[in-house]
């Protein structure tokens, strides 16, 4: 009867209560906040090993975006059915959690690792690459040039791959 | 071959994890790393000097045939893309 609703707020109030009681609690705001903490997490243990899923994050969007738009359909409900549906606070809260998430997972992916010297002197193709002597694992000193020439002639060196990296695995 | 301001001992333990079977240089005061402009200061632990990530292929003279100098820390070489380069060797 939304006659007695509007016309008689005491009714409406005494209404509340009861229905207060039974409302549902909103899943899609807990689901959707759960699928954007593992869109979060996720990139550096599973992601970030297959290069296809690394260089742009694209399955880490895909999920961004799915518990963006449940936390969505929750947040909807709860302030447009709020008779049937918890999660006003709740939503609100994960929701902006969620924003922050994202907006700080694009900085960490997009901003932090291009901060780079511009290596503007580093040797280039077709230049000798300058020789070296530093320590293997075993701490015997290798240089560059014995990598380059090989004892065995049935085996020739054919060439060496240089790999800098940053180390501190 | 790998070069990082890893000590041996440290470079040792990695290709023991991984399973790495060629050569790892170790060159802590990144002499090396310095003289090839590969220097990115004070963005290791501590604030240590340490490389940034660069990749070369040498033929058999010792001349450079391929660089990777990758601008995103993210994004390195693939093993494909350097199998390609070395197929010129």
């Amino acid at each position: 009867m939304p006659d007695n609703f509007s016309t008689n707020p005491s009714a409406a109030d005494s209404g509340a209560s009861p229905n207060a009681a039974k409302r549902r609690p909103n899943a899609p705001l807990w689901l959707g906040f759960l699928i954007v903490v593992f869109a979060f997490l996720s990139y550096i243990p599973i992601f970030a090993r297959y290069p296809v899923t690394r260089d742009m994050p694209w399955a880490n969007f895909l999920f961004f975006a799915l518990g963006l738009l449940l936390l969505f359909v929750g947040l909807r409900r709860a302030f447009t059915q709020p008779h049937l549906y918890r999660g006003k606070i709740a939503g609100s809260i994960l929701s902006t959690l969620s924003v922050a998430a994202l907006a700080f997972f694009c900085l960490i992916t997009f901003s932090l690792g291009k901060h780079l010297p511009p290596s503007a002197q580093a040797p280039k193709v077709g230049q000798q690459a300058p020789d070296f002597t530093l320590a293997d694992t075993s701490g015997h000193a290798v240089s560059l040039a014995s990598l380059l020439s090989t004892s065995d002639p049935s085996h020739p060196t054919k060439g060496v791959i240089l790999i800098f990296y940053r180390g501190y695995w | 071959m790998a070069i990082s301001v890893d000590s041996p001992g440290e470079s040792q333990d990695l290709c023991r994890k991984a399973g790495y079977s060629y050569t790892f240089l170790s060159d802590p005061n990144a002499e090396v790393i310095r003289r090839y402009d590969l220097l990115h200061k004070g963005a290791g632990v501590n604030g240590h000097d340490i490389a940034r990530p660069a990749e070369f292929l040498l033929d058999s003279s010792g001349t450079i045939r391929w660089i990777n100098l990758t601008g995103d820390l993210r994004v390195r070489a693939r093993p494909d893309q350097i199998l390609e380069a070395a197929k010129s060797l």
